[in-house]
């Protein structure tokens, strides 16, 4: 029950913050509702029992990317969005709640024809019960032992990444 | 006890969002952050799903997509700065030199 609360108090949050991103009109006023929707996510995932997985949404979405994101908005002084006189706007007041209502009735509807909605996860099992499940040791020693390989070649693609924003990001000298 | 099809609901929802955004919004910077919602609302499929079979592996993948996500980011912001740099502007509509 708790569980439940918890959840529809985070996920309420979460689309809150999800439609304020579609409606604010300056970039940084976006950027900040999307941390919110980070904060509230991690907390979700806490509620399904991945520490690890919290942790790292934290420190690395909620916290690098968007300090990224926040900095690059500020560096480059980003007003306010302004809008060539093309396309509807009745369009886009009406299609967009049409399409995120749309696909989440589409999801439930999924959901219930396949059974999925009488599983139910979470919890006290989950957040007492398990003790090993999501944790910082389990994670570990399934990303070093079984997928060494695949986390041996995303060191590579970051090396990439830093060589390419800064090769891109760097000034023409004449 | 919170029913799984609750989770792949609100992962819909925020899917959507960031689809509505992408295609809506006209400031490459805000259509940025409606990619990382879209990753975010994945993500939470990937959890939620672990947390349903029991199994590890989809932290792993969710590990993974944080890490294509940071590389993306930074690539996408040198992007974002050079373009800035050479047309003075942030509006995708007047970066049109593709354009037929």
């Amino acid at each position: 029950m708790l569980a439940l609360i918890l959840f529809f108090i985070f996920a309420a949050l979460c689309v809150g913050g999800a439609i304020n991103l579609l409606v604010q009109k300056h970039p940084i006023n976006s950027a900040l509702s999307l941390i919110v929707v980070m904060g509230s996510l991690a907390l979700i995932y806490l509620l399904l029992g991945a520490e690890f997985v919290a942790a790292v949404q934290v420190i690395v979405y909620a916290g690098a990317v968007m300090v990224l994101f926040v900095f690059v908005i500020m560096l480059l002084n980003a007003g306010e969005e302004e809008r060539l006189p093309h396309g509807s706007r009745v369009a886009t007041m009406l299609g967009v709640p049409a399409l995120i209502i749309g696909l989440g009735i589409a999801a439930a509807v999924v959901s219930h024809l396949t059974g999925l909605d009488r599983i139910a996860i979470g919890g006290p099992t989950v957040m007492n019960g398990a003790d090993v499940f999501g944790n910082p040791q389990a994670i570990g020693r399934l990303l070093f032992r079984d997928y060494l390989l695949p986390f041996e070649v995303t060191s590579i693609l970051i090396l990439v990444a830093i060589m390419g924003a800064v090769v891109l990001a760097r000034r023409e000298e004449d | 006890m919170v029913p799984l099809s609750y989770y792949l609901v609100l992962s819909a929802i925020l899917f959507a969002c960031g689809v509505a955004g992408f295609l809506v919004k006209r400031n490459i910077i805000t259509i940025f952050l409606s990619i990382e919602l879209m990753l975010n609302g994945v993500n939470l499929t990937f959890v939620a799903f672990a947390a349903q079979l029991n199994k590890l592996e989809g932290h792993i993948f969710v590990f993974f997509v944080m890490v294509v996500a940071a590389a993306e980011a930074a690539v996408g912001l040198a992007i974002i700065i050079a373009v800035f740099r050479t047309r003075e502007t942030l509006n995708v509509d007047r970066v049109n030199l593709l354009k037929l």
